[in-house]
């Protein structure tokens, strides 16, 4: 009654290995998509509570709003949703299942990249769902815009993830630990990104340090992308600085995880 | 090293610093473990169980010391290990958020299963672990046994040509134990699996391993079958009462004549001691006891367990040495023989 399952030696290979992290991750997103759109509920609180409190004080109407904040919005969606992922890790770590996974013959880079480009499909997902909703309220993007706006979220979300990732590594089973240095940085770049509010009128020193925060490049980009000036230099700076984050990210989660293991 | 040692250690030692203090989880271990061994690891709590199969299984590199799995030296190539062992850990494999079903296809693929072999793999090691009813439900929602089952499902998925298991059978009903060791012993007989197990289970390392490793403190303290650690350490438990109290000196002078040993008196009319063979050895003792006039009430043999070894090695009973705080320090001294050691204490720490 048994398969007789053959013998075989499988060696470590990182493109194979990454694409079955990957699509393992990607499993519990496809059976229950619906998670997806719950945890959208925050950006609506932002976009519908945030947004109004935006038109009265700019003095615009709302559809002029929404064109400036919808776009901080989206890289607000990647920011804490994929910036907290790291938190999955390190409960596999608690259990035995990240245990169980080092001792497969797979590349210890997979591990991290699979997971770290898992966060795409979230981003997209969401990020389509987020301007649906913005629709009605007369808020319109360029088409390509979106298109290119959403694949400069995932590059950015692939290196903040994989930072994430590195983050749960390094704190290994103090959650405490974990959440206390997400959030010391999340609400700091969130703030020095304009996501929520025009740095302009802010102290030299503020926007000193907004202008080398990528994700503040990176909302700009966004903004630039999403009305379709594509050719705008602050796409230019979007995409370098959502490009050498991703590559930073990699190299450390990379060498985070060489190392826990 | 013989041509057919699948695992083979030297000095292999871990320690860990815990708020300063160096705690040596495994000191010097060496062995050499032949192909096809079921070899299992018995000892109490923080014993350093636990620590040497992650050594093994290069989850844990070690403080000293060098190891070979399955041709491949665990510090200079450990994928090589990881590519031919399956490993079944002490914490629970699945994921929470993954459906059973999901981790088993995944972890096919992990271990190069192509999509039909993996299909078929999965499917059978659902049927025959139970967990039918449970396959599409998420990690999360299953019962500690049914966690324990798609542990060791994921561990034979790709049927290793060495299996570690970390206490395998903890959690699980007799039932699910049974086709646990069903799986473990189909895959040796096919495939001439090696199997390395820790556990607590004492009648499971008796019933099923060929060779017993008894760990105390991080040491090693005996290796052998459990038929010659039995007959070695500890031997058969003999109580005699007799009818009368008076010829308890010259019961005495046979029992230490006819099975060289001296006989305690735990209640009165009564004589106990163990002796290497013992059910063999009554017969003459109690014609000997007739000779000399003497009248036993009652004569009873109890073959010994892996606890009475345990016992002779340590002074502690396996029980003692689990309890919370059970460092043996106030258990009774080194040389009480397994008389003094009743079922309960078997029972106690298999339950
Ligand atoms: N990661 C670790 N950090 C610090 N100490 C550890 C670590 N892992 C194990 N130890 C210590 O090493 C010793 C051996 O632990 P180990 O887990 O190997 O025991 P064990 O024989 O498996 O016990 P059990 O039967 O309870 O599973 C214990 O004193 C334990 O506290
Ligand atoms: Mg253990």
């Amino acid at each position: 009654m048994t398969t007789a399952v053959r013998t075989r030696v499988v060696r470590p290979h990182l493109a194979r290995d990454t694409w079955h992290v990957l699509v393992r991750e990607l499993k519990p997103v496809l059976r229950d998509p619906f998670s997806l759109i719950f945890s959208l509920l925050q950006p609506l609180v932002f976009l519908g509570l945030f947004g109004p409190l935006l038109v009265a004080q700019s003095g615009g109407d709302l559809a002029g709003t929404l064109q400036w904040f919808v776009p901080g919005v989206l890289v607000m969606i990647v920011l804490f949703g994929t910036g907290a992922t790291g938190s999955n890790l390190q409960y596999e770590m608690m259990t035995g299942s990240h245990e169980r996974t080092l001792v497969a013959p797979l590349s210890r880079s997979s591990l991290l990249v699979g997971r770290a480009l898992k966060e795409i499909a979230p981003i997209v997902v969401q990020g389509l769902a987020i301007v649906a909703i913005a629709l009605p309220f007369g808020y319109r993007a360029d088409a390509f815009g979106l298109l290119l706006g959403l694949a400069l979220l995932a590059v950015f979300g692939v290196g903040l993830g994989a930072l994430s990732y590195a983050l749960a590594l390094a704190t290994k089973e103090h959650e405490w630990l974990f959440w206390g240095v997400q959030q010391s940085l999340i609400f700091p770049l969130l703030i020095l990104s304009g996501v929520m509010l025009p740095l302009d009128g802010g102290p030299a020193w503020m926007r000193a340090v907004a202008s080398v925060n990528p994700v503040r490049h990176v909302v700009e980009a966004m903004r630039a992308q999403l009305t379709g000036d594509l050719g705008a230099t602050a796409v230019l700076w979007g995409w370098l600085a959502a490009t050498a984050l991703a590559v930073v990210g990699l190299a450390v989660g990379v060498r985070a995880i060489r190392r826990s293991s | 090293m013989h041509h057919d040692t699948v695992i083979s250690s030297h000095g292999l030692t871990r320690r860990f610093t815990v708020k300063k203090q160096v705690v040596e989880a495994v000191t010097d271990l060496s062995i050499d473990v032949r192909r096809g061994e079921l070899v299992a690891f018995l000892g109490p709590n923080g014993a350093g169980k636990s620590t040497s199969l992650r050594m093994l299984t290069t989850l844990i590199p070690p403080t000293s010391g060098t190891a070979t799995v399955a041709g491949h030296d665990i510090l200079t190539d450990p994928a090589g290990v990881r590519s031919r062992i399956g490993y079944v850990g002490q914490g629970s494999s699945g994921s929470f958020a993954q459906r059973v079903r999901d981790e088993l296809l995944s972890q096919g693929a992990f271990y190069g299963l192509g999509r039909r072999e993996r299909t078929e793999r999965t499917d059978e090691l659902i049927a025959s672990l139970d967990l039918t009813d449970v396959a599409s439900r998420s990690v999360q929602q299953l019962s500690g046994g049914q966690k324990r089952r798609l542990d060791v499902a994921l561990g034979l998925v790709h049927a290793p040509e060495v299996l570690f298991l970390d206490e395998p059978s903890t959690g699980l009903d007799p039932q699910s134990r049974a086709n646990l060791w069903e799986h473990v012993l189909t895959l040796r007989a096919q495939h001439g699996t090696t199997v390395f197990l820790t556990t607590h289970y004492l009648e499971e390392a008796d019933r099923y391993a060929e060779r017993v490793m008894v760990m105390d403190s991080g040491r090693v303290i005996a290796d052998d079958t459990a038929a010659a650690l039995k007959a070695d350490l500890a031997g058969d438990a003999i109580t005699l009462v007799l009818d009368d109290e008076t010829q308890l000196p010259v019961a005495r002078s046979v029992v230490e004549r006819v099975a060289a040993v001296s006989a305690e008196q735990p209640e009165p009319r009564t004589l106990a001691f163990a002796a290497p063979s013992g059910s063999a050895l009554l017969p003459t003792l109690l014609r000997e006891l007739d000779h000399h006039d003497v009248r036993v009430a009652t004569a009873t043999a109890v073959p010994p367990t892996l606890d009475d070894v345990f016992l002779a090695l340590t002074g502690r009973t396996l029980r003692e040495a689990d309890a919370p705080g059970g460092t043996g320090e106030d258990a009774p001294a080194g040389t009480a023989g397994p008389a003094t050691t009743d079922t309960r204490a078997l029972e106690g720490s298999t339950r």
